[in-house]
């Protein structure tokens, strides 16, 4: 009987200063927080989730993904209205599913980068609604086409992005 | 004691994370409360910094306002400018061109007064090029039957008189220059006395009495003794009389605009201008024309 012998595929995880994941996590929250406020159209990024997403394909470790996530997650409840937890159990999970699918797939094409944002982006805010409806009795609706557009709007985003925080990677 | 496999690690630590937040919710659902302790912190955090944000945001949209957003206006702007420019041009064409068919009007009005006298339109083309003579070229010459001492005038008045003439160009030494004279008379007395330029604008009538009454605004006329000028072509207008020894002192406005000439007669014959009934037709200047022989 043969041996089942698995694929070996190198994937690098990259690292970063703590303080660069910080002062990113707070220009994402700090640009979320006043840019809609004169470009109204710039309401529908969420930048916040597109670091928790960077950081998580990049890092790939899902402990740390999911405790960035529950961070800005929680910060973004915080500096909102909603009630804190809502963004933070959705960030939590979407930093942890991207920590998971960065260890195991390749998150550095463009293509696929976009293609992971809008997944993402659509599981964080089914995340988001679930947990409205379930736990605080908030009927929202759960898929729209605006969704879909606010998808591939941050994905394109998340295209330019990321190249640019790549820099702050430190070398391996 | 419970040991968590290295696998399971960071699933249990989501579920406990997760745990927790829903805790949270359910404690915020049952107190009503908002968290706001946990609020005041982060906005208290993050409130300095969006400030400073805003600030460099409303800045940068300031200059971009300011100089940026402007680049169409300036662009507007300097097109309108340009319009503006050129319809100015325009106007200032039109009205050279207006003045022009004033003047030549003007010409072929003198002209046509006096069908009868040979006489050649000419312009001129340029000034002296001796700042301490008054002297203009015009762009008729030898060709045209232009010759020395030849008198030049306008519907107002006496140019000066034909110096020096070349092929296709002569210059005319003006009434204002030190060199010019011309035989003249005071319209009301009849009273005698060359006009000659002392190299400004007014010309001096010399050898008047002092007996003789002359006052200003009388009118100076030549006299047709210098063999140059034909009798009574207006000369100018007394400015200014003062007594002098042994001759009054006597300044002449010229009747003539001697300092923005344009175009010019060019006067073939010593024939007396006598206006003539018949209005006869000769060219613009530039224009060919034939020359009568000077009567001399």
């Amino acid at each position: 009987m043969a041996a089942y012998t698995p694929t070996e595929t190198h994937i690098e995880v990259h690292k970063f200063r703590v303080l660069a994941v910080i002062g990113v996590t707070l220009a994402a929250l700090l640009i979320q927080s006043f840019l809609p406020v004169h470009f109204p159209r710039a309401r529908m990024l969420d930048l916040p989730l597109l670091v928790t997403l960077y950081f998580g394909f990049s890092r790939r470790n899902p402990s740390t993904g999911l405790l960035l996530g529950m961070v800005i997650g929680l910060a973004q409840d915080c500096l909102g209205r909603s009630a804190i937890g809502l963004y933070g159990i959705a960030k939590t999970l979407t930093g942890f599913l991207a920590s998971s699918f960065g260890s195991r797939i390749d998150v550095e094409h463009p293509l696929s980068r976009f293609g992971l944002t809008v997944a993402f982006y659509i599981f964080h805010q089914a995340a988001y609604t679930l947990t409205q409806r379930v736990l605080l009795a908030q009927h929202e609706a759960l898929f729209t086409t605006h969704l879909l557009l606010q998808a591939g709007l941050n994905a394109l985003v998340a295209i330019v992005l990321f190249p640019l925080l790549d820099k702050l990677r430190l070398p391996s | 004691m419970l040991a968590v496999p290295m696998r399971h690690r960071s699933l249990t630590l989501l579920g406990v994370v997760l745990l927790a937040q829903v805790l949270a919710l359910a404690v915020q659902i049952r107190t009503r409360s908002q968290g706001r302790l946990i609020r005041v912190w982060a906005v208290e955090t993050i409130t300095p910094l969006e400030r400073a944000g805003s600030w460099t945001i409303l800045k940068v949209r300031g200059v971009w306002n300011g100089y940026f957003g402007l680049i169409h206006v300036r662009r507007d702007n300097a097109q309108l400018q340009a319009e503006n420019d050129r319809l100015r041009l325009r106007n200032i064409e039109l009205e050279s061109q207006a003045a022009e068919s004033a003047r030549l009007a003007a010409l072929v009005g003198f002209r046509d007064a006096h069908a009868d006298v040979p006489m050649l339109a000419a312009r001129v083309i340029a000034a002296s090029a001796d700042s301490s003579s008054h002297a203009i070229f015009i762009n008729r010459g030898e060709r045209d039957g232009i010759r020395r001492n030849m008198a030049v005038i306008t519907p107002d008045g006496v140019v000066g008189k034909v110096f020096e003439v070349y092929r296709n160009t002569a210059q005319v030494l003006l009434l204002t220059d030190k060199e010019s004279g011309v035989g003249a008379l005071l319209a009301g007395t009849r009273t005698q006395g060359p006009v000659g330029g002392v190299g400004e604008p007014l010309l001096v009538m010399k050898y008047v009495s002092n007996d003789e009454n002359v006052s200003a605004g009388q009118q100076v006329l030549t006299s047709g003794q210098d063999q140059i000028f034909p009798k009574d072509l207006p000369v100018g207008t007394v400015a200014e009389v003062r007594p002098g020894a042994p001759f009054k002192q006597i300044l002449v406005k010229p009747a003539a605009h001697l300092d923005r000439l344009e175009e010019v007669i060019v006067l073939l014959t010593r024939q007396e201008l006598v206006k003539s009934p018949n209005a006869g037709t000769e060219s613009a200047p530039g224009g060919s024309s034939t020359p009568a022989k000077r009567n001399q």
